[in-house]
């Protein structure tokens, strides 16, 4: 049986060359290894990755005219499901979703999804024509406002239907975090831009330099003529630690770092005229995936030491394991059970050190996991000279506090329907990060995806 | 694209750009700002509104070559456009009538302080502007101040106009001839409004000053932007750009100001040789 072969690995930049560039670390499967690799998969009649998936690409089927060589194929059918599949088939948690219910990795792995998925929107973008049977007009017209995950999948979702869709995005360019958080060694922002600009050829409009909260209102919007209106602002509000010294120069935000090297290109300073700039050593606070992704920029900004600062253990990384794996790879060092206390500055107001304390696990809490607990006497001074808080972001309040009449949870996320994405407000709903907090670009996509499907439903009404 | 409709020298250095902005004038108001990139390549930058108009659909701002970003802008024509330009943004002047306030703007800073006491005088405040410059040459939009105020002083550091001294000098002038005054908006170099918050403190005048620091996305996402205002960290994007005077850390403020100052030298050079380059 061909499942007996094993998994296809993936081909990386080495992972000296690429700490020090910011080319994309995975290369791509080759066409031979796509089928090869899709020929692994037994075609289950009850497909469990399917359920994995937060936007129930049709897996067995795409893999199957992979198999068979039928790459355009595939390309149609994963696109059905999934507006984004060049994205998703970089950045989601497989592991966690579809692959983690593949039939073969109950006995040994599991067929490399993500990876087969990319292959095909690769391909698709290189050798398809790109063209939309383009909808019956429904004469309905719905407002999308972030043009990030969530918004762009909601906006392709009803652009489908035929329906006059335009996203107001607040940033210059499409994307959200696929353009100003995820770094381009992980996901290429041509990439990107790519799969947005197919979602122009359906017909949906796309606005920048629109701050809705400021140049207009989702009460202006409905006034103007849109029978609906989709929240997905995503979380755009960093978290600081409240620790002294948070204010000194050389300490940023995560999404600052980010997106000044990403979305501003600081590191094509000064072509590009935006700066960034790392000390030799470099402290990251925070497990996550936005973690790992300051991580590896700062490394590739030619910073020596960089450091995961997280106070918890190795096992309890909430970033994925395969970043965790390519950030080892390149020379990133973990301060695992420590946490800092205070950031030190010099007369000139710079960093030049974070004090920290050990830390321990205790029993487990709330969350399920061990509690760290600070080891008395620990204190030591840790060598930094930039400080990247990376331990999660809230609700944006520029949408959530003009909207009269909206409902939102104790956290300041928009309180809506698990399962319509409704909100308190008729014919106004909302999905990704700005309703669950900071999450994944896939569970924004499924968000997005609910959202068209009742809006749709609620359209009819109209 | 934003176009520039108007430009006019206002000294060597600044600049006034009126730009072709319809929906950010229909919202804009006193004391909000843009953020504005020159072109693909470029930095966004924030820049303070000087003038709206709603009719027009213009946003007219006033710039100071100080790097590279600036220079660039400065170097605009009438045609030339602004690949974005994103507002309003901030939160808007608490206009309403307290009797007499003062409106003290230094340096290119009084282009902010404009549409403020504008708005100050159409909501019934008697408006007296100090305005504060370097020299003769360098004070800009008298004409201007001039119609939105009641009343004038001027202040020149070497006398050649106006009071010799700075901004506070002529507080102190207001002061000693009795006004009694209820409220005070200082805009201008991070130093000046420091001297102005310093000035006030112990009069017990209500002082707002608008903080103009590093900035990138404008919308409260980075945090690049953050102060200490009263032991509290906000982010002058969102939460401001006006503060209390009197809970503003300026010495925190001014030492950010200055973190990016290696890099940002190293680009202007480069546009400086570039312009001698094409005659510009």
């Amino acid at each position: 049986m061909a499942s007996k072969a094993p998994r296809h690995e993936m081909p990386c930049q080495d992972p000296i060359v690429r700490g020090k560039n910011f080319s994309e670390v995975a290369l791509g499967y080759t066409t031979e290894t796509a089928i090869e690799e899709a020929k692994r998969c037994v075609q289950c009649k009850k497909p469990k990755c399917v359920e994995g998936c937060p936007v129930n690409v049709s897996i067995p089927q795409f893999i199957e005219k992979v198999a068979e060589g039928e790459f355009l194929e595939a390309a149609k059918i994963l696109k059905t499901k999934n507006t984004l599949p060049a994205v998703c088939g970089r950045v989601c948690p497989q592991e966690s979703q579809c692959e983690s219910k593949c039939l073969l990795g109950i006995k040994g792995e599991s067929v490399a999804i993500g990876r087969l998925e990319r292959f095909v929107a690769d391909y698709e973008m290189a050798n398809g024509t790109g063209k939309f049977a383009k909808p019956t007009p429904s004469g309905k017209k719905v407002a999308i406002i972030g043009a990030g995950p969530a918004g762009l999948t909601c906006a392709a979702e009803l652009a489908r239907e035929g329906h006059a869709v335009t996203v107001f995005e607040a940033l210059h360019v499409a994307g959200g975090v696929l353009m100003y958080g995820i770094p381009e060694f992980r996901l290429p922002k041509a990439i990107v831009q790519k799969e947005i600009s197919s979602l122009k050829d359906m017909g949906v409009e796309i606005l920048v330099n629109q701050v809705v909260g400021k140049v207009t209102s989702v009460q202006e919007l409905m006034e103007s003529g849109y029978d609906a209106v989709f929240i997905g602002t995503g979380a755009g509000l960093p978290y600081f630690m409240n620790i002294p010294g948070e204010n000194l120069n050389g300490v940023y935000s995560a999404n600052e770092f980010l997106t000044r090297s990403n979305l501003m290109k600081a590191y094509n300073f000064p072509a590009n005229a935006t700066p960034v700039k790392v000390g030799e050593q470099v402290a990251v606070l925070g497990g996550g995936n936005v973690a790992m992704d300051a991580a590896r920029t700062a490394l590739r900004l030619g910073a020596k030491d960089v450091y995961i600062v997280y106070r918890r253990s190795m096992t309890e990384l909430p970033a994925r394991a395969e970043e965790v794996h390519h950030a080892e790879e390149e020379g990133i060092q973990f301060k695992i059970l420590t946490n800092p206390v205070q950031i030190n500055g010099d007369e000139n107001g710079n960093v030049k050190s974070m004090t920290c304390l050990r830390y321990e696990l205790g029993e487990p809490d709330a969350s399920g996991r061990r509690k760290p607990v600070p080891i008395e006497g620990s204190e030591f001074e840790l060598p930094v000279q930039t400080v990247v808080v990376s331990i999660g972001q809230g609700p944006n309040p520029l949408v959530t506090t003009t909207t009269k009449g909206l409902a939102l949870n104790k956290h300041g996320n928009i309180a809506a329907d698990e399962n319509t994405m409704a909100t308190s407000i008729p014919g106004v709903y909302a999905g990704g990060d700005i309703v669950t907090g900071a999450a994944t670009v896939i569970l924004a996509m499924g968000a997005g995806k609910t959202a068209a499907a009742s809006i749709n439903e609620y359209l009819k009404t109209k | 694209m934003y176009s520039v409709v108007k430009r006019r020298q206002l000294s060597d250095t600044i600049v006034l750009l009126e730009v072709a902005a319809p929906a950010v004038a229909q919202k804009a108001k006193p004391g909000e700002f843009v953020i504005v990139r020159q072109n693909e390549d470029s930095e966004r930058i924030p820049l303070t509104i000087m003038d709206f108009s709603s009719e027009k659909g213009t946003i007219t701002i006033v710039i100071q070559e100080v790097g590279y970003s600036s220079a660039l802008i400065t170097r605009m024509q009438e045609g030339d456009a602004f690949i974005d330009f994103v507002g309003p943004l901030g939160q808007a002047t608490e206009i309403e009538n307290y009797g007499t306030v003062l409106c003290v703007g230094g340096g290119v800073g009084i282009a902010p302080v404009h549409p403020i006491a504008r708005g100050l005088k159409e909501a019934g405040n008697k408006v007296i502007s100090v305005l504060g410059a370097r020299n003769k040459e360098l004070l800009i939009l008298e004409e201007e101040m001039r119609a939105a105020s009641d009343e004038v002083v001027i202040t020149t550091d070497d006398g050649s106009y106006g009071m010799k001294g700075f901004v506070t000098h002529g507080i102190q002038s207001v002061l000693d001839k009795g006004v009694k005054i209820d409220a005070i908006w200082a805009i201008g170099p991070v130093i000046m409004m420091k001297s102005v918050a310093n000035f006030t403190r112990p009069l017990g005048i209500k002082t707002i000053v608008s903080m103009n620091p590093v900035m990138v996305d404008g919308t409260g996402m980075c945090g690049a932007c953050r102060l200490d205002v009263g032991g509290e960290t906000k982010f002058a994007c969102v939460d401001g750009p006006e503060f209390d005077a009197h809970k503003v850390d300026f010495d925190l403020a001014m030492k950010r100001s200055v973190f990016f100052r290696n890099e940002e030298a190293a680009a202007y050079h480069q546009v400086k040789c570039q312009c001698e380059k094409e005659g510009k």
